[in-house]
């Protein structure tokens, strides 16, 4: 059974992993290199739960096989906050409690923050959209939404 | 204990501080179920039936178990026969009996998912090749899923000594009907006789899933002296404890349950499925069995709700008074007895005065995964039948709806059908605010229609323990056991002790205890856990102040009257004559080890006196006559929820808890093959709300105190689910004057009805 | 699962090699999001994964001789986010938009929903209609083939062994042009559709249409271009007579299944609303767009 040596970046870090072929990105990340963030709520694509960037474009991660990483550049939620700096999106979901159980939150703040990176001023509607493949069943996504539209607020501003 | 605090004298409580686990989930360094891993370990797999319903004949492990890198395999040969023995389990009860063979089965396979055996294995590939080669010999039987065909004397049969208990003289011949239930009072038929208007309607709806988005994980861990360590996603690490000990047949003691954080629950997680095989695994192999179950697993074979159907009969007189009120409800209870049908027959019409009422209720096994709860059990579906018929009888009366369920509303002295008297309740407040907002008012284009409805949930209290530690510094560990299943509870627990101390809620730190850390904790369920937990928590804080009087009295050389708590200081008490220099809680801490050594209360109660909970729902929505698809516009919240300790985490239920009442009443089913296996076990084709489907969801916090809770909470997170399915039928039936008696409203349903209506194709 | 290979060809022809020399135990990898799912489940066990993504060309869009090629590994959202294809046929982005999400869309590719083969795929309708090309590639040489052709039934495509789509061509644009793209589904977002609608066509400069072409998705084993319809439209206004016509005849052409996202009658009726609804958008952006 001889597996893939793959090597990447992850969160800025070079990373090296193995992997069989069959196995993928979100098993990569979690079981070998120990990034628990990034959750599995269905695995096959229509939850959103394991959401990450791969060179620059929101994917799931449960749909592209470890060996596909082969230098690439992937980013997590535990790469979001920025030392003790939590990013404002993460931020603004504390503050308008835009989380319960918080098994969607990762995927769902990669999810805005790509939002926000390719349009800073997105309508309810816009935001609404984007989120459509992260699924919550805790919030009803309100609390999400005007988290995130609060976010932008700040980001504009700033 | 009670109180009569005034919203004016609360410091913390009713703030909104930041949850204190909010960090860890922003940031992805949560541990849920999945995210614990021990060095060596196994990853466990189940082997799950094919069949709906099928005699095992014979199990062939031999194998797999040759099959280099499997380290162990369990068959129903490693679990002790269990006799009937019934415990609580949430709002739920359970027979030892079954939860053994739907654990693991024993003489039969009575779902599509029902687990065979379990392996451990080295690797996950390699578990998956092993559980191919375990040949199971089976007879397949036919089965039966639909409630009302499982009732029919012909049907398919599951339990051959099943006679259906409650009905007197004993049934001679078994029945998939495992019990009757039925709740009274006064004269029905008498009733019936003056009512001037009488509805009668029949319902059905489908089983839907809690659909927390985290699948059940558990990791074990076992040693050679028979101790067991269990980390697992759940609700209530001491009833799990209590339900491994018993299926192992070990003592309570030798097992240690840490709950992980959990990826919601909604009563899904009241229950163990993978966590005996995992301990069993674990023991056989000598190494720690972590299970994960993938997003099919948890379809196929993790307890559901009910489907129901559910007949309801209603009388009044034309004034709009309500002379009788009737019901039949028929629950699938799944592979073995135990639904939610007594609750649901509970609170069916509770909502209201009523003299006249009988409400009969069949619990009926069925060949589907044995149902657990799902956010206040079975009531959405009585309500759905009952607040359609309620509606259909406001329009007919010709009476508004909110005015016809204020004229025949509970209230306090209110008797009700199923036992007691209600206390101090705000059915009524709720009612009044939901008429007086604006959303009733707002005007309505074409094919949109505005529906109320009502739910009523009893809420618990239950066993619960907590510990308040102060610590050297003058911070204070509060250690509760009242899981928090993502309510936010924890904050809000912490904010009592903080403001029972005096202190500000960053210096106290809420720790979830382990099962070795406290006394018993039941599990978080019936709305309990800032109810329970926080009558728990302010009763240790209170403990602890009364330690640190006696502490301070004796560092100060005065007599214990002489000594107040305020505003996180011992001074003299008002009026005394013994004046003294205050002391801080970080005095205090900074002395304690050296004048008699920590100080600390703690508190191990049965938290009695849960306030019950009511609710008002207002929806508009858009009917497109041509597809059937129905969008929902404007929604809103009304709920007595007592006090919101913390209001944002109050908000979250009810949004939380209206938006899964939405897809049920929209979407959300279970569909099964003609064969019996369920076809749609994903979140592709089982379809809940995404973000795109939701408009924002208003909420109206009312606060009508519980006397019995020292804060006045009632548990908030159930009664929002109950009021949306008939909300929006009611809605449905206002936009295009169909009503709709069956549930999911799917399009094909919808447009096939406008079609009829219309007299033709459409 | 633990003996199967993966192969990243740098060259074309070292894909069609790959592919040929596998004799059917081989799957080529473009987006993923259907071939993953369907290996989970065990539904296929290729032996190997032939991943096309590094062969040069196959992730492009180029404007050529009037129309476009768009390479088969363009993903979803390159499509989406091309300003000048997206304002050229926007019914072909219709499509692509309401593939998955918008993580789906990322990996997503044209080429890999085309052969997926899923009667559902949303971009396949609006593809059609449009009267794209397929470019195919194999071990007998290259060839072109109309998209309409290239699936012949549920997950089963007209590719002969060790041949693989490399792009897909869209015709120049005549003025007065525009196409679009619905479908029904239950929820806003994330479902498969229950019915899909193209509608292509063109108008003269007094308003009526000179050509179109329809397509509708879901209501039989693959996609199918719907000559009946077109002429519907053809030599009309588009006019609520025109559209009760186009209705019809969408209807007849409907071959549907019951199946657990619709039943046959439901798709039947909504295949008649949607492929009217979409005839409406199309008609607004022929008049709108000057060429």
């Amino acid at each position: 059974m001889a597996r893939h040596h793959v090597k990447a970046t992850v969160n800025g870090d070079a990373v090296e992993f193995l992997c069989e072929t069959g196995q993928t990105l979100l098993e990569a990340l979690r079981d070998e290199l120990h990034l628990t963030g990034t959750k599995e709520g269905c695995g096959t694509g229509d939850c959103g739960a394991c959401s990450v960037m791969l060179d620059g474009r929101l994917v799931c991660s449960c749909l592209v096989l470890g060996v596909e990483a082969e230098g690439r550049s992937i980013e997590t939620i535990e790469g979001m906050a920025v030392g003790e700096e939590l990013h404002p999106l993460q931020q603004k979901f504390l503050e308008h409690a835009a989380l319960q159980c918080g098994i969607c939150t990762p995927g769902i703040l990669i999810a805005a923050r790509a939002l926000l990176e390719r349009n800073p001023d997105p309508t309810e509607s816009e935001v609404r959209f984007w989120l459509a493949g992260n699924l919550c069943r805790c919030t009803g996504y309100h609390k999400i939404v005007e988290a995130v539209l609060a976010a932008a607020r700040e980001m504009r501003a700033a | 204990m009670s109180s009569t605090l005034k919203p004016q004298d609360l410091k913390v409580v009713g703030s909104r501080p930041l949850r204190p686990d909010g960090v860890d989930k922003v940031t992805g360094r949560a541990r849920y179920g999945a995210d614990v891993n021990l060095s060596g370990q196994l990853i466990g797999k189940v082997l799950r039936s094919p069949h709906a319903h099928a005699r095992i004949l014979a199990i062939d492990t031999s194998l797999a178990e040759a099959l280099p890198g499997v380290k162990a395999v369990v068959t129903r040969d490693d679990f002790p026969d269990m006799p009937e023995e019934y415990a609580a389990a949430g709002e739920l009860t359970i027979n030892y009996r079954d939860v053994t063979r739907n654990m693991m089965a024993r003489e039969k396979v009575l779902y599509d998912g029902h687990p065979v055996a379990a392996v451990a294995a080295i690797s996950e590939s390699i578990a998956r090749q092993a559980l191919a080669l375990i040949k199971v010999d089976y007879e397949v039987l036919p089965h039966v899923i639909d409630v009302r065909e499982a009732m029919r004397p012909d049907a398919p049969l599951l339990h051959e000594a099943q006679y259906t208990e409650g009905i007197s003289p004993r049934p001679d011949r078994p029945s998939n009907i495992a019990k009757r239930i039925e709740f009274s009072r006064g004269d029905v038929a008498a009733g019936f006789a003056r009512a001037e208007v009488i509805v009668e309607r029949e319902f059905n709806t489908q089983p839907v899933h809690q659909g927390y988005i985290e699948p059940q994980a558990c990791l074990a861990s076992t040693t050679e002296d028979g101790q067991a360590e269990l980390w697992t996603s759940t609700q209530g690490h001491f009833v799990f404890r209590a339900q491994c000990a018993k299926l192992l047949a070990m003592e309570v003691s030798r097992i240690r349950v840490t709950p992980t954080e959990i990826g919601g629950g909604f009563g899904g997680k009241n229950n163990i499925y993978n966590e005996p095989l995992a301990i069993a695994l674990s023991r056989k192999s000598h190494r720690p069995v972590k299970m994960v179950m993938s997003r099919e697993e948890v379809f196929r074979a993790t307890g559901p709700t009910s489907g129901g159907n559910v007949k309801v009969k209603l009388g009044a007189t034309k004034d709009g008074r309500i002379t009788a009120a009737q019901a039949e409800l028929n629950f699938q209870a799944g592979a073995y007895p135990g639904s939610s049908v007594a609750p649901a027959s509970m609170c069916a019409f509770t909502r209201y005065d009523l003299d006249n009422v009988r409400v009969i209720g069949h619990d009926v096994t069925c060949n589907r995964p044995k149902v657990a709860a799902y956010r206040a059990p079975g009531a959405p579906i009585a309500a759905f039948a009952v607040e359609s018929v309620i509606d259909e009888m406001a329009a007919k009366l010709a009476i508004d709806p909110l005015e016809f369920r204020l004229k025949n509303a509970a209230r306090e002295g209110t008797q009700t059908y199923y036992g007691p008297k209600f206390g101090t309740i705000g059915y009524v407040e709720t009612l009044e605010a939901a008429r007086a907002h604006p959303h009733y008012r707002a005007p309505l284009g074409p094919n949109q229609g505005r529906g109320v409805a009502t739910g009523f949930w009893f809420n618990i209290g239950g066993e619960t323990s907590a510990s308040v530690n102060i610590n050297e510094d003058g911070t204070v560990a509060l250690m509760h056991g009242t899981l928090d299943v993502a309510g936010g509870s924890r904050a809000a627990m912490a904010m009592m002790v903080a403001e029972e101390l005096g202190i500000a809620y960053e210096h106290v730190r809420p720790i979830v205890g382990d099962t070795a850390a406290l006394g018993f904790n039941f599990i978080t369920a019936g709305s309990r856990g800032t109810f329970a937990g926080g009558m728990a928590c302010v009763a240790a804080a209170r403990q602890a102040i009364e330690r640190l009087r006696h502490r301070v009295a004796a560092i100060r050389e005065v007599p214990v009257e002489a000594v107040a708590w305020q505003d996180g200081c011992a001074r003299p008490a008002e009026g005394s004559a013994h004046q003294f220099a205050p002391m801080s809680l970080a005095e205090i801490g900074r002395v304690a080890g050296r004048t008699g050594g920590t100080i600390a209360g703690h508190a191990e109660i049965n938290a009695q006196g849960a306030g019950p909970g009511f609710g008002t729902h207002i929806v508009d929505v858009e009917v497109d006559r041509e597809t059937g698809a129905i969008r929902v516009l404007r929604y809103t919240v009304v709920q007595d929820v007592g006090r919101a300790i913390h209001p944002a985490y109050v908000e979250g239920q009810l949004q939380g808890g209206a938006v899964q009442g939405i897809g049920w009443a929209l979407n959300e089913e279970y569909v099964y093959g003609a064969d019996g296996v369920l076809q749609n076990p994903g979140f592709l084709d089982y379809r809940i709300p995404v973000a795109s489907d939701l408009p924002f969801i208003d909420t109206v916090i009312v606060e009508v105190p519980n006397p019995r809770h020292p804060y006045g909470v009632r548990g908030c997170g159930e009664v929002p689910i109950i009021a949306p399915l008939a909300a929006i039928a009611n809605a449905v039936a206002q936009a295009i004057g169909i009503r709709f008696f069956d549930l999911p409203l799917s399009p094909p349903r919808v447009l096939r009805a406008i079609a009829e209506a219309a007299g033709g194709p459409a | 699962m633990s003996e199967m290979r993966y192969a990243a060809p740098k060259t074309l022809a070292a894909a069609v090699a790959l592919l040929a020399g596998a004799q059917g135990r081989a799957r080529v990898l473009a987006g993923g999001t259907d071939l993953l799912i369907q290996m989970r489940t065990g539904r296929i066990k290729p032996e190997l994964l032939i991943d096309i993504k590094g062969i040069p060309g196959m992730g492009e869009i180029v404007a050529e001789r009037g129309g476009y090629r768009v390479g088969a590994a363009v993903t979803g959202m390159q499509l989406i986010e091309h300003a000048d294809f997206a304002k050229r046929w926007p019914g072909v982005v219709d499509g692509v938009r309401l593939i998955g999400s918008i993580q789906v869309k990322g990996r997503a590719t044209l080429g890999g929903n085309l052969c997926n083969a899923s009667p559902a795929a949303d971009s396949v309708p609006a593809l059609i209609a449009a009267g794209a090309v397929a470019c195919i590639a194999g071990p007998d040489g290259a060839r072109e083939a109309a998209v309409e052709t290239v699936v012949a039934g549920p997950g089963k495509t007209s590719l002969a062994a060790g041949e693989i789509v490399t792009a897909l061509l869209l015709p120049p644009r005549p003025a007065h042009s525009g196409d679009a793209y619905l479908r029904f589904t239950p929820r806003s977002e994330m479902d498969i559709a229950v019915v899909g609608a193209a509608v292509n066509l063109t108008l003269d400069a007094q308003g009526i249409c000179t050509q179109a072409r329809v397509a509708l998705g879901a209501v039989a084993s693959r996609a199918l271009l719907v000559p009946e319809a077109a002429a519907a439209l053809i030599g009309t206004r588009v006019d609520a007579g025109a559209l009760g016509q186009l209705a019809a005849a969408a209807r007849a052409a409907s071959r549907p299944i019951d199946d657990k996202r619709g039943s046959r009658e439901f798709r039947l009726s909504t295949a008649g609303v949607m492929v009217c609804r979409a005839a409406e958008i199309a008609l607004e952006r022929a008049r709108r767009n000057d060429g």
